[in-house]
């Protein structure tokens, strides 16, 4: 099956920005971002976009596709319609075309410590740590993460502030307070119980409506709230 | 233009890249430490890794270092430097308890302890796997665990250009920041490429759109042979039709390959190992299956089934979720019902930039690690499972090796010079050259004479005439013309560069592979079906010439295991 579609595809070359249509015939099984590599190679080599895996794992191709965030590498033409809009991502500086400048966004992610703390750390001579299939569960969706940034694009919260954290580093910052083996949960919910943390959310859970991964980030801001909540009271009484 | 300074600079911020940084972090926190990638690093390729890492990690329950040395050893046809393979054996483990300690979600047995799992060619069930994202969680535990370290610098989306060496001692190499376009140089006192591999030069691939082979190319057009480049492995399972990897634990876990008529030829070609024969061995059977008519007609031309349905719902969402979400999504085609349309796709490229076991290169403060190199592990076939393990192993032995070598040495200065004539090079003489061919073009073509001519089977006369293509398509090359001429942001012209590292490479691919006349691990010719041990048990190093690639070889380093038939 073949169709003739049009890509829209809003540009901006670092001076000024606009809107371009490109027109070809899309076959069954061609992805937005096999159309994307379609126009580069074929119609217009200056067009630019990010890509990698192709295969939903890498995170680099989150575009607006007709308003909504998607990976273009997972996301069938055929199945959007005849005429596809294409943006960049909101709420990242746009650098060219498709390309938004995510330094900001990894910076947030980077400031809640994800990465596990024990106090028994030693690199020399580590050792293997129990941890039952039950307990791996509780925390294993949480890692699927891909940092694509769609969820941060959907937040109405961040549009509005920039110091806010954003769901996705709620969400590693959760991804490690749940995981059995990790002991520094205290340090981490002091960094997201601040003004720019938990407490700025919305909830209107729009994260969890884009996440290509159906992670729930919303989820991940919610528990984490709980704790947060359970922290300070724990503080004041300390 | 900038210029930047730090003791070491490591390329590329995959699982070897990563490594490396946290290995030198960790053994001095003095050294100041530059990780450059040409992507954020965790949409690096080795994300993509799926099935898992091999590691003896039971002793008690039957594994053994010799046992995964020798498994190694037989893989890879006996082209494999045996010492380097025992030391990596013995170092592997330690690197999964790391991981472990650093917040890695593997997957576990009831007993909590970490689970294992059957994998090709390996005689014991040692491959340890997050389900069937292993690399995936591998590269973002060790990302997070690189945020701990402020001596690690990242310089992200940096496209390295140029390595500069003077009396055969590294002094730095000069990047493109792709958001400002600008150029700037990194003096280093140590650099360590790991780059991966050159897995685009195939049209069916399953490797990332940027795995351009820019570390190997960038080394080999400095003086650094590379080693063993005519071995490319050819997966088994590769989706149709956009080459997406169906991991070796499909099989692992149980999954069968079925021809048209529903048998599972592999009980002809090998009847003990069966679905879980080596790679090489594997990707023979099947493309022998369809060249020979039993294989399934699709819309993409022939294929093989992969069936996996009678390992049941609740098996397959448990080890293998991202195969059932990748076979729905790219194929319209969910594997808990229905056999996965697969056929042998390219995979991994065992040659790469030749260094010893230390990761040392013949450049003084050059290493290389991880699939850039060949150290040699995998010598002309590698298993499943031990290319993320090599990553691992060898990222931290080149991260360890680059501290010890800057202790006490001074910088030595990329001049006004070479800068000024890289900045040339490149903005004028490329970026500004108009010519009448589009460079998309020539990769296409290229794409097309690597899967014709260089594929499973191989002959002389088909590789001599594929040569003779790759050679006209770089003539071409020199008259492309690039459409955007701005600076920021500039894929066209990052992307241009690619294509010329890409068509050296296929060179020393195709080369390589002609003047080999013998078929051993995953090269195999029509015309040489014979493992010739009296004249080709030895490596291949590609020297760039400006005419093509000219080559030497040195041995193979054996300890205890002799070259023996290998049967399956």
């Amino acid at each position: 099956m073949e169709r003739e579609v049009l890509f829209r595809i809003r540009r901006f070359d670092g001076d000024k920005s606009y809107w371009q249509d490109f027109r070809f015939t899309a076959k069954r099984g061609m992805t937005v971002l096999d159309g994307l590599y379609y126009i580069k190679e074929n119609l217009d080599g200056s067009l630019a976009f990010r890509a990698s895996c192709r295969m939903g794992v890498c995170g680099s191709c989150a575009v607006k596709i007709n308003g909504k965030p998607r990976l273009a590498c997972e996301t069938q033409i055929l199945d959007i319609g005849s005429t596809l809009e294409i943006e960049p991502l909101d709420n990242m500086p746009v650098l060219k075309d498709l390309i938004v400048d995510m330094d900001d966004f990894f910076r947030k992610h980077e400031a809640v410590k994800p990465y596990l703390m024990r106090e028994d750390d030693d690199y020399e001579n580590p050792k293997e740590l129990l941890q039952t299939p039950k307990e791996l569960h509780a925390y294993y969706d949480f890692t699927l993460c891909i940092k694509c940034g769609a969820c941060y694009s959907a937040c109405p919260a961040s549009a509005t502030r920039s110091d806010y954290l954003g769901p996705a580093a709620i969400t590693a910052a959760y991804r490690f307070c749940a995981d059995s083996r990790d002991e520094g949960k205290e340090e981490r919910l002091s960094l997201v119980s601040g003004s720019e943390g938990v407490w700025r959310c919305h909830f209107n859970a729009e994260c969890s409506e884009v996440c290509p991964k159906s992670i729930e980030p919303a989820k991940a801001v919610q528990k984490m709230r709980l704790m947060s909540a359970i922290h300070m009271i724990k503080s004041i009484f300390r | 233009m900038e210029v930047i300074k730090h003791d070491i600079v490591i390329i590329g911020a995959g699982l070897a890249g990563l490594r490396a940084a946290i290995a030198a972090a960790e053994k001095s926190r003095e050294v100041s430490i530059a990780l450059i990638s040409k992507t954020y690093p965790i949409r690096c390729h080795s994300v993509c890794a799926e099935g898992g890492t091999a590691a003896v990690l039971r002793e008690d329950e039957g594994d053994s270092f010799d046992l995964h040395g020798w498994d190694t050893v037989k893989g890879a046809d006996f082209l494999a430097d045996q010492d380097a393979v025992e030391f990596f054996v013995r170092e592997i483990p330690k690197e999964i308890l790391r991981l472990d300690n650093w917040g890695c979600p593997w997957s576990r047995r009831e007993d909590g302890k970490i689970a294992q799992r059957a994998f090709g060619g390996q005689s014991f069930n040692r491959t340890v796997f997050a389900a069937d994202r292993t690399g995936f969680h591998e590269v973002h535990t060790l990302y997070e665990r690189s945020l701990m370290y402020p001596n690690i610098t990242r310089y992200d989306e940096y496209f390295v250009t140029n390595l500069f060496i003077e009396d055969n001692a590294v002094k730095g190499v000069s990047a493109i920041h792709l958001k400002t376009g600008e150029l700037a140089f990194f003096n280093a006192k140590a650099v360590i490429l790991a780059t991966g591999g050159a897995g685009r030069l195939y049209g069916f691939t399953t490797y990332s759109h940027q795995v351009t082979g820019d570390g190997l190319a960038i080394a080999y057009r400095a003086g650094v042979p590379l080693k063993d480049m005519e071995f490319v492995q050819f997966h088994p399972t590769g989706l149709i039709p956009s080459g997406i990897l169906m991991t070796e634990a499909c099989r692992g876990e149980g999954g069968y390959l079925r021809n048209r008529n529903g048998e599972r030829f592999m009980e002809k070609y090998a009847p003990e190992r069966m679905e879980l024969a080596p790679r090489d061995v594997v990707a023979r059977a099947m493309w022998t299956e369809i060249i020979e008519g039993r294989g399934f007609e699709g819309p993409y031309g022939p294929y093989i089934a992969l069936d996996l349905t009678h390992l049941g719902e609740e098996k397959i969402e448990e080890r293998l979720p991202l195969i059932r979400d990748a076979a729905r999504k790219f194929a319209g085609i969910d594997p808990v019902e229905e056999p996965i349309p697969v056929k042998p796709v390219a995979h991994y490229t065992m040659g790469g930039v030749h260094t010893n076991m230390w990761t040392e290169t013949p450049v003084r403060g050059l290493y290389a690690a991880g699939e850039v190199a060949a150290v040699s592990i995998h010598g002309a076939n590698r298993l499943g499972s031990n290319s993320t393990a090599e990553c691992l192993v060898f990222g931290r032995v080149a991260g360890e090796k680059a501290v010890e070598f800057v202790q006490g040495k001074r910088f030595s200065e990329i001049t006004r010079d070479e800068m000024l004539a890289e900045e040339k090079r490149l903005f004028d003489e490329f970026l500004g050259r108009s010519g009448d061919e589009n460079p998309y073009e020539i990769k296409k073509e290229l794409n097309e004479v690597m899967d014709r001519h260089f594929w499973i089977f191989r002959t002389g006369e088909e590789m001599k005439e594929g040569i003779k293509k790759i050679q006209e398509l770089k003539r071409r090359y020199g008259n492309i013309e690039i459409v955007d001429k701005k600076r920021g942001f500039n894929t066209d012209l990052m992307q241009a560069m690619e294509i010329g590292f890409m068509l050296d490479l296929a060179e020393t691919v195709a080369v390589g592979a002609y003047a080999r006349t013998e078929s051993r691990g995953a090269h195999y010719r029509l015309d040489y079906p014979k493992r010739d041990d009296e004249n080709w048990l030895k490596h291949t190093l590609a020297y760039y010439t400006p005419e093509g690639p000219k080559l030497e070889y040195i041995p193979v380093t054996i300890t205890k295991w002799q070259p023996v038939e290998r049967k399956y």
